[in-house]
C-alpha cells in the first residue's frame, strides 16, 4: 500500500508493561536500535495494577530463603507442569533484577536495618515479596519507564498490532495502526519481542482492562508459533463484587498477607476446612498460628488463606454455591479484625494497604479498617501462552520472542502471587538480550507488500459493511460464553457448547460493522480485538476439554481428581495447514538430577 | 440522591481539533456507577465511536482524566451519587491539552517534558554487594511523590499551562513532583536546582494550589513538592550569604 509508512528497527518490542519495558531496555543496552509500540500511553499497562509485590529470594527478612526454596515453591504451585528451566532461572535471577530496580530509583519499603522489606504471600514459604505498600506495580513500571526514556528506545504510544509480518520462516516485523489517526505503519524488524500481557477480556468478570484481548497469543499463533497450557487461567480469589460497576477489580493478596482472613456468612473461617494434602505440613492448624505467621513468627506456619490462588478461589465458589456466601454473592475478607491484636490497627492498615483503603472507601463506601470487604473470584491471569525456549525466550518462530504473561512455562498450572512481576523482569531482560543478539547475528529482512496490503484491507472491512452487527454486542456475548461455560469449574458438556457458541461468534465477528471514521474509534478497535479474543477463547476451550483432570487453575467437575499421567505433558495448540486449530500433548522433558535433588531437599 | 434515579443525561463533548459541540445522551443508572461506566454504556449502546481513554478503572493508571461537571476528575473514581443528576452532567476533555477526539486529548507534551529532567543518579552503593541502606522514614517522604499516577489533572488545572500555555518554559506541577521525588531521593546526588530556576520555570508558579486540590492521589503537591523546591532555588540563587559560602566551597559531587 502506497500510503503505509515503514519504520525500521533491529528489535521491535510489542507492549510496554514490565516485560516490554525491561526487554526494550535490555535490547537497547546491547547497542541495537529498538522500537516499542504500546496499545495505551506509556506507564499505563497492567503492570501498574500489580499490588502485592515482586517475589525474589533476597532473604532480607528470613535468611532461610534461597533460590532453591523459591524454585521449589514455584514448581509446587505450578503442579510441576512448569518449564523447570524457566523456574530455575527465575528463582536464581530475580534478586538481581530487584536490586537493579533499586539502582534505577525504585524505593521499596525497608527493613529495620535499611534493606528491602519482604512480605508473605500465598504459596511462598518465606516472606519474599519486595513491595511498596500495595502499589508495587506502579513503582515498578514508573521506575522502568523513567529509566527507559533515557535508554534510546523509540516509543510509539497508542499503537496496536494488526498482524505480524514474516520473511520466509523468520519474523520480519508488524503491521500496526495508531489509534489517534487510524493510520497504518509497517515496522520492519529483525527480531520481535511480544510482551502483550493477558486475555482477561475474554471473560465477563475480570481484573483486566480493555487492552487484554490476547493480542500477543493470537498474533504469534497466526504467525505459526505454538501456544501451550492455554487451559490454565488464573481466577484470582479476591475481586470486588459490589457495587456491580466495580465487579472484578482486584483486591490484593497482600490483604491476606497482612493478616486478613476469609469468612463465610456464618463467620466461619472456611479455609481451615479444606487444606490440600501437599500443603498440609506447611499450613497452620489454628487461627493463632496463622496470625503469628503473618507477624513474622518463624516457628509458625502460614494461614490457609495464603494457600495457592486456584485453591482459595475454588473454596470461595464452594461457599457461595452451598449458600454460605455474602449478600452479593461473594465471601467476606476481613482485615479490620486485627484491631483485636494490634494497637493502632486502623493506622497500620492504612499504611500497609493504602490503595485498598482508598479503593473501597471511594468505590464501595466501605471502611476496611472497620468493616469486612465482600470479595469473589475474578479472571486475572493466564499461565498459558506462547511456547518459548527457557533460556532465550524465543518462540517456535525464528526471531519471534515472548516475555511476561503472553509467554508460557514459568508458572505451569498455577502462578504464585508475586511471581509475575519477577517474571516480567527476569524474562523481559532475557528476551531483550536474546532478541538483540538474534538481530545482530542475522541479516536484513524483507517485508512482503502483498501481506501488508491484505492485512490492511482486512482491517478496514468493518467500515465497508453497512448491514453488519456492532462489535460490542459480540464481545459481550463472547465474555458471557467464556464466563458461564469455561470458567472456574468446568464440565465437558458445557465446554462443547462453548465451542459451538464460539463458532457462531466467529461467524458474527466476520460480519462486524463499525460506524464513524478511522480516528480514535473504539468501535473499530474493539472489532479488530475480537479476532484475537476469539482465537484465545478457542485455544482455552479446546485445551480445557482435552485435559481430563483437575490441576492448578484448571478444575473439571467431571474429572475432579488429579491424574498423575496428565502431569507429564503440556497441552499445545498450533494452527494447522488448513487454518484449523490443532491440539497435541507434548511430554515435559525430565527434570535434571540436580534440580530433582533440590525439589527433594525442599520437600 | 442520584442512585435512586433510573436514568440520567450526560452532556458529552464530541468533536476533534477542527471543532465540535456537546451531545446529550440519556442512559440507565445503577447503584455504585461511576462516570466512566456511563460513558462506556453510551459508547456500547449509542455511540460506538465515542473516543475515551481508560485502562484500569480503579484509579491506578491515570488514563481517564476529564472534566466532569466542570471539575477535573478521573472518570473511574467519580461516582454518580456525588453528582446532581437532575440536570445533564457535562463530561468534557481536559482543556489544557490539544484535543484529539471527543474526550481524548494529546498529552504527549508531558512525556517530552519529563525527558528533559536529569534522571535518577544514585550515590555509590553502601554495601560491598552493590546495595544501599535506607531507613523507612527517609523513603516515606519520597513515596508520597511516587504515588503519582500521571493523570495530568494537575497540569490541566494549572493556569500557567491552561491559560498561558507556557509549555516551552514551564514543566508543570506533575514534573515538579517528579523533580521533588528525585531531589529528595535518599540516594540521588544530581543537582536539578539550576534547571528548576531556568528551563523548568518554577518561578511561574504562584502557589494557588489548584494542582493540589485536584490530585486524585492526594499528593500535597504545592506544600510538599513545589514550595521546598522553590526554597532550594532561593537558597541557591538569592541568598547572599549562601552565595559567598559557595564561592569558597564546592558542592560535593559524586
Amino acid at each position: 500500500m502506497a500510503d503505509v509508512e515503514t519504520i525500521a528497527h533491529d528489535v521491535l518490542v510489542i507492549g510496554a508493561g514490565g516485560a516490554g519495558l525491561r526487554a526494550a531496555i535490555a535490547a537497547a543496552g546491547r547497542g541495537v536500535s529498538v522500537g516499542m509500540v504500546c496499545k495505551s500511553l506509556l506507564g499505563k499497562a497492567h503492570t501498574v495494577m500489580a499490588e502485592g509485590g515482586i517475589a525474589a529470594a533476597l532473604g532480607n527478612v528470613d535468611d532461610r530463603d534461597s533460590w532453591k526454596v523459591h524454585f521449589a515453591d514455584t514448581m509446587r504451585g505450578g503442579q510441576y507442569l512448569n518449564n523447570w528451566r524457566m523456574a530455575e532461572l527465575h528463582a536464581k535471577e530475580a534478586p538481581d533484577r530487584v536490586r537493579e530496580l533499586e539502582a534505577w530509583g525504585a524505593l521499596f519499603d525497608r527493613t529495620r536495618d535499611g534493606r528491602i522489606l519482604q512480605r508473605n504471600f500465598g504459596g511462598h514459604k518465606y516472606p519474599r515479596l519486595a513491595h511498596v505498600g500495595d502499589r508495587t506495580g506502579l513503582e515498578m513500571i514508573r521506575t522502568l519507564q523513567d529509566h527507559g526514556i533515557h535508554a534510546g528506545i523509540d516509543v510509539h504510544m497508542e499503537c496496536t498490532v494488526i498482524t505480524l509480518l514474516k520473511d520466509g520462516d523468520r519474523v520480519a516485523g508488524a503491521l500496526v495502526y495508531d489509534r489517534e489517526r487510524g493510520r497504518f505503519h509497517v515496522f520492519r524488524a529483525k527480531a520481535v519481542v511480544l510482551a502483550t500481557g493477558g486475555i482477561g477480556r475474554a471473560y465477563r468478570i475480570t481484573s483486566n482492562s480493555w487492552e487484554y484481548t490476547g493480542d500477543g497469543h493470537a498474533l504469534a499463533y497466526r504467525a505459526g508459533a505454538v501456544l501451550q497450557d492455554m487451559e490454565f487461567v488464573q481466577f484470582h480469589p479476591t475481586g470486588m463484587v459490589w457495587p456491580p460497576s466495580v465487579r472484578g477489580i482486584l483486591v490484593t493478596e497482600g490483604v491476606r498477607g497482612e493478616g486478613g482472613v476469609l469468612k463465610n456468612r456464618d463467620g466461619r473461617r472456611f479455609m481451615f476446612d479444606d487444606v490440600p494434602e501437599n500443603y498440609r505440613n506447611q499450613t497452620a492448624t489454628d487461627p493463632d498460628e496463622g496470625w503469628r505467621y503473618t507477624q513474622g513468627d518463624k516457628s509458625a506456619r502460614r494461614p490457609p488463606e495464603l494457600l495457592t490462588r486456584d485453591h482459595v478461589a475454588r473454596c470461595i465458589v464452594r461457599e457461595v454455591r452451598e449458600g454460605r456466601g455474602s449478600p452479593h454473592g461473594g465471601v467476606y475478607l476481613d482485615i479490620a479484625w486485627i484491631r483485636e491484636r494490634l494497637p493502632n490497627a486502623a493506622d497500620h492498615i492504612r499504611k500497609k494497604l493504602p490503595s485498598m483503603y482508598h479503593q473501597f472507601k471511594q468505590l464501595a463506601d466501605i471502611d476496611i479498617t472497620r468493616e469486612p470487604m465482600e470479595v469473589g473470584p475474578t479472571t486475572h491471569y493466564i499461565m498459558g501462552g506462547i511456547r518459548v525456549d527457557g533460556d532465550s525466550q524465543m518462540s517456535t518462530v525464528p526471531g519471534l520472542f515472548a516475555a511476561g504473561e503472553c509467554a508460557a512455562g514459568l508458572h505451569g498450572a498455577n502462578r504464585l502471587g508475586g511471581n509475575s512481576l519477577s517474571d516480567l523482569l527476569v524474562f523481559g531482560k532475557r528476551a531483550g538480550d536474546h532478541a538483540a543478539d538474534f538481530a545482530s547475528q542475522h541479516g536484513a529482512v524483507t517485508v512482503d507488500p502483498c501481506a501488508v496490503d491484505a492485512a490492511a484491507r482486512w482491517a478496514l472491512e468493518p467500515f465497508a459493511r453497512t448491514d453488519g452487527e456492532g462489535p460490542f454486542a459480540i464481545q459481550h456475548a463472547l465474555q458471557e460464553t467464556m464466563q458461564d461455560l469455561v470458567g472456574i469449574v468446568r464440565r465437558e458438556e458445557e465446554m462443547q457448547r462453548a465451542l459451538v457458541a464460539l463458532g457462531a461468534l466467529q461467524a458474527r465477528a466476520a460480519r462486524v460493522a463499525v460506524d464513524g471514521n478511522r480516528e480514535y474509534n473504539p468501535g473499530w478497535h474493539t472489532a479488530l480485538d475480537l479476532h484475537n479474543l476469539l482465537t484465545v477463547a478457542e485455544a482455552i476451550t479446546r485445551s480445557a476439554i482435552d485435559r481430563r483432570e483437575s490441576r492448578g487453575g484448571h478444575f473439571r467437575d467431571d474429572h475432579p481428581a488429579k491424574d498423575p499421567a496428565a502431569g507429564g505433558y503440556n497441552t499445545v495448540v498450533r494452527r494447522g495447514p488448513d487454518g484449523a486449530m490443532q491440539l497435541a500433548r507434548e511430554a515435559i522433558p525430565p527434570v535434571p538430577a540436580e534440580l530433582r535433588a533440590v525439589l527433594t531437599e525442599m520437600g | 440522591m442520584g442512585e435512586t434515579q433510573s436514568s440520567a443525561t450526560f452532556r458529552v463533548w464530541r468533536g476533534d481539533a477542527t471543532g465540535g459541540g456537546f451531545c446529550d445522551y440519556r442512559t440507565a443508572v445503577a447503584p455504585g456507577m461511576v462516570v466512566l461506566d456511563a460513558i462506556h454504556q453510551i459508547q456500547a449502546e449509542q455511540a460506538n465511536d465515542l473516543a475515551v481513554r481508560w485502562n484500569c478503572k480503579a484509579g491506578k493508571c491515570g488514563s481517564c482524566s476529564a472534566e466532569v461537571a466542570g471539575k477535573p476528575r478521573l472518570m473511574c473514581m467519580t461516582r454518580l451519587s456525588e453528582l446532581a443528576l437532575e440536570a445533564p452532567v457535562t463530561v468534557e476533555p481536559m482543556r489544557a491539552f490539544p484535543l484529539v477526539k471527543d474526550l481524548v486529548t494529546d498529552v504527549s507534551w508531558n512525556f517530552r517534558a519529563k525527558r528533559t529532567i536529569t534522571p535518577f543518579t544514585p550515590r555509590r552503593p553502601d554495601a560491598p554487594d552493590g546495595t544501599w541502606r535506607m531507613q523507612q522514614a527517609d523513603v516515606d517522604r519520597v513515596q508520597e511523590f511516587r504515588k503519582c499516577i500521571e493523570c495530568f489533572l494537575c497540569q490541566d488545572v494549572c493556569h500557567v499551562l491552561r491559560e498561558h500555555h507556557l509549555e516551552e518554559q514551564f514543566i508543570g506541577p506533575r514534573h515538579f513532583v517528579y523533580t521533588a521525588a528525585l531531589e529528595m531521593h535518599p540516594l540521588d546526588v544530581a543537582d536539578r536546582v539550576p534547571a528548576l530556576k531556568r528551563s523548568n520555570g518554577i518561578g511561574f508558579c504562584n502557589i494557588t494550589k489548584c494542582c493540589t486540590k485536584v490530585c486524585p492521589e492526594s499528593i500535597t503537591i504545592t506544600d510538599n513538592a513545589i514550595i521546598p523546591l522553590k526554597e532550594r532555588v532561593v537558597d541557591e540563587f538569592y541568598d547572599p550569604v549562601g552565595r559567598l559560602v559557595k564561592l569558597f566551597s564546592r558542592r560535593q559531587r559524586p
